[in-house]
């Protein structure tokens, strides 16, 4: 009998774990013999830990299940997929999960993120195996049609980073993975490295092929205890396989690949600075020109790319640039690994093509608030991203119908706030937090984030309040022109669009707040 | 002071007039020696000693520079640049609590309140009994569970006020990890 408890760190942010332990010893003692598989997370995460058994009729759900409910569904006969409370059916029919468009996510909470095995038997590697009976130029050449931009959030064609990058002579080159995911809001590269992390080196290995890049690194955040395993569990079995290292599969080429750590700063996801620490020092941004295509890494020509971007390359070469770019609208093509975060009913991985709109994912997804209370706004984008009220909730997400409205995508996560939130407060933190993790290189963000905290109180406490409106539009304006990367440059998104969306939570005065 | 005498003074190498004791020293030599071949080794040197003695000792500082054949300014502006590692040693366990966004809007301002509260402790401190250190941290990707904490290296999620009690009484368990 196969029984699936997944071994993601939100599952096991909730007892996935102790689940998993219960299942073995109530097997045990009932003398039965189980089959349990770690898998990833479904991202169903409101119904984590969420137990899995298969059955003739496919893989029968059951969740959120706790520890105490085990020996119940031991007696409910639930590894014959026997009704029980917690039965949620076919778990590949529940809508949340039916509903989605998962290309990149394809094998995330199917397999078993340890066994290479199981990866070859779900389509994995076909991606390096099409590459490599391609020229170098035309896998660059596919990955441009496809359409797919840069998943961190800055939504760079990926085509042409690589052809850059391919253009220039060296003698070594290098891809960089930018795993340093630390937008509030989002886990989707978390859920690709613990769950499918044979993906991103897979995706990584075609772009050294493709690029003529050797090495390769993943920068991971220390935050992420369980995909560092996880990788490297998978770097292991790959290097072993023959499917990374030296003379990848008999090809003649070869690639090889690090892990390194973060050390906690926010700043490290901006690309520059990330090399900066890769290189061993301060994380501090650099001037470009050059870009880091041209002098990256060790001044050498370097792709840097998020995760979810390396990792959606694999299904482009597979089924061809066509197939991938039939998704999507407009100039965003594709699917995107959507995070719905925060204060709702039913959080987490929601992959779909560009152009469902906020208001489906918020309701027909989300299924509202997880307070109950009426949703008043959404970030999109992390911690730089707009404050989007409810008179925005039917824009797509689109990369251009986004900034349209002022607003961002960003990384993909939605955090949802009910209507106790203070926008005011939330425009605080939002300078507080760049005045913390400011890498103090340029002045618009290094002290502008700190006059910003201030200039903010001044607001709130009502201290000639009109004048001080001015002066925080001031200094964001200048922050956005003024600053040398995203950071500095987009911490106005939250504070001027909760300023402008939500001018009440800024009164001093008590009546107009509480008329809201 | 002599002219001379301030001559003589200026120091080429590492004193060894140093706080680290001999296996502290040792451990961070090993680390050094192991990883400094390593494209780029400084960071990976960090977290090792970091690792070894649990933080990251003012004194490892030029004893890496040395090793490393960097100045000590540029390993302490390295040390200090990053908020994940510390000048001191933290208690036997380390509570990170998330304060970001999606923490936030299901809870997280009230359980970071209730956190040093409870503990009797602000950000960056350990509690009086050594077993405890709280630090924050923005984001563990676990936003669709919040409120989130991570004890050492294990992530714990929808964390009530009641359930942040239950984690660190276990974890100050005699032998109790978690």
């Amino acid at each position: 009998m196969k029984i699936f408890v997944p071994r993601d760190a939100a599952a096991l942010s909730v007892g996935a774990q102790q689940v998993a332990e219960s299942i073995a010893a109530e097997a045990a003692k009932r003398g039965m013999a189980v089959d349990l598989v770690r898998n990833g997370s479904r991202g169903l995460l409101w119904l984590e830990p969420l137990v899995e058994v298969v059955t003739d009729a496919g893989r029968i759900a059951y969740g959120p299940v706790t520890p105490d409910q085990v020996a119940s569904l031991f007696d409910a006969g639930f590894m014959q997929g026997r009704p029980h409370a917690l039965r949620l059916g076919a778990v590949e029919q529940i809508p949340y999960l039916k509903n989605q468009e998962r290309l990149t996510f394809a094998r995330v909470g199917v397999t078993d993120p340890r066994s290479l095995e199981d990866y070859l038997a779900h389509e994995g590697y076909r991606g390096l195996r099409a590459a490599l009976a391609l020229d170098p130029a035309t896998v660059v050449a596919q990955v441009t049609e496809s359409g797919l931009r840069g998943r961190g959030g800055a939504a760079f064609p990926a085509g042409i980073k690589w052809k850059t990058v391919s253009a220039t002579a060296a003698e070594q080159k290098y891809i960089v993975c930018n795993a340093d995911e630390g937008d509030s809001g989002t886990f989707s590269d978390r859920m690709i490295m613990e769950g499918d992390p044979f993906l991103l080196i897979e995706g990584m290995t075609i772009a050294g092929l493709a690029t003529g890049a050797t090495r390769g690194f993943i920068y991971l955040r220390w935050e992420y205890p369980d995909a560092k395993i996880a990788l490297d569990a998978a770097i292991d079995a790959a290097v072993g396989a023959g499917y990374l290292g030296e003379n990848i599969l008999g090809s003649g080429r070869s690639f090889q690949l690090e892990i390194r750590m973060g050390a906690g700063a926010y700043i490290c996801g901006e690309e520059t600075s990330l090399l900066e620490s890769l290189e061993g020092k301060r994380g501090q941004v650099r001037f470009k020109p050059p870009l880091p295509a041209i002098a990256g890494l060790f001044g050498k020509p370097t792709v840097i790319n998020n995760v979810i971007t390396l990792a959606s390359v694999p299904i482009i070469l597979d089924r061809g640039a066509e197939y991938y770019r039939n998704y999507g609208v407009g100039r965003s093509r594709g699917t995107l690994p959507i995070q719905l975060t925060g204060n709702i009913k039913r959080g987490g991985l929601i992959e779909k093509a560009f152009g469902v709109t906020l208001r489906q994912l918020l309701y027909d997804y989300g299924g509202g608030s997880l307070s109950g209370r009426p949703i008043r706004a959404v970030q999109v984008g992390g911690p730089l991203g707009a404050y989007m009220p409810e008179s925005q909730f039917d824009t797509p997400l689109d990369y251009e119908a986004f900034a349209a409205v002022g607003a961002m995508l960003g990384h993909g996560g939605i955090v949802v706030f009910d209507d106790t939130v203070d926008l005011a407060a939330q425009a605080r933190y939002a300078m507080e937090f760049c005045a913390i993790e400011s890498c103090g290189k340029c002045t618009p963000c290094r002290i502008g984030s700190t006059r910003g905290v201030e200039v903010i109180d001044r607001l709130i406490g009502g201290e000639d309040s009109a004048k001080q409106e001015v002066v925080l539009r001031d200094l964001c304006e200048t922050m956005t022109y003024g600053s040398l990367c995203a950071l500095g440059g987009l911490t106005p998104y939250p504070v001027i669009s909760a300023l402008n969306h939500f001018p009440e939570d800024f009164s001093s005065q008590p009546a107009a707040k509480a008329a809201v | 002071m002599s002219q001379k005498s301030s001559l003589r003074a200026i120091p080429i190498r590492v004193e060894s007039a140093s706080s680290l004791a001999a296996a502290e020293r040792a451990a961070v030599l090993e680390v050094c020696t192991r990883l400094k071949t390593l494209a780029g080794p400084l960071l990976p040197i960090l977290h090792g000693v970091q690792r070894a003695l649990g933080h990251v000792p003012q004194d490892a500082v030029p004893l890496i520079a040395a090793e490393l054949n960097l100045s000590r300014a540029e390993i302490h502006g390295v040390v200090t640049f990053y908020h994940y590692f510390r000048k001191n040693l933290p208690g036997r366990h380390v509570v990170h609590v998330c304060r970001a966004e999606a923490c936030q809007s299901v809870g997280a301002v009230a359980l970071e309140a209730h956190a040093k509260k409870s503990l009797g402790i602000d950000f960056h401190q350990t509690t009086r009994d050594g077993s405890i250190s709280l630090e924050p941290v923005y984001c563990l990707g676990n936003c669709a569970l919040g409120p989130s904490i991570m004890i050492d290296e294990r992530l714990e999620g929808r964390v009530s006020p009641e359930r942040f009690d239950a984690i660190v009484a276990h974890a100050r368990l005699p032998g109790g990890t978690r």
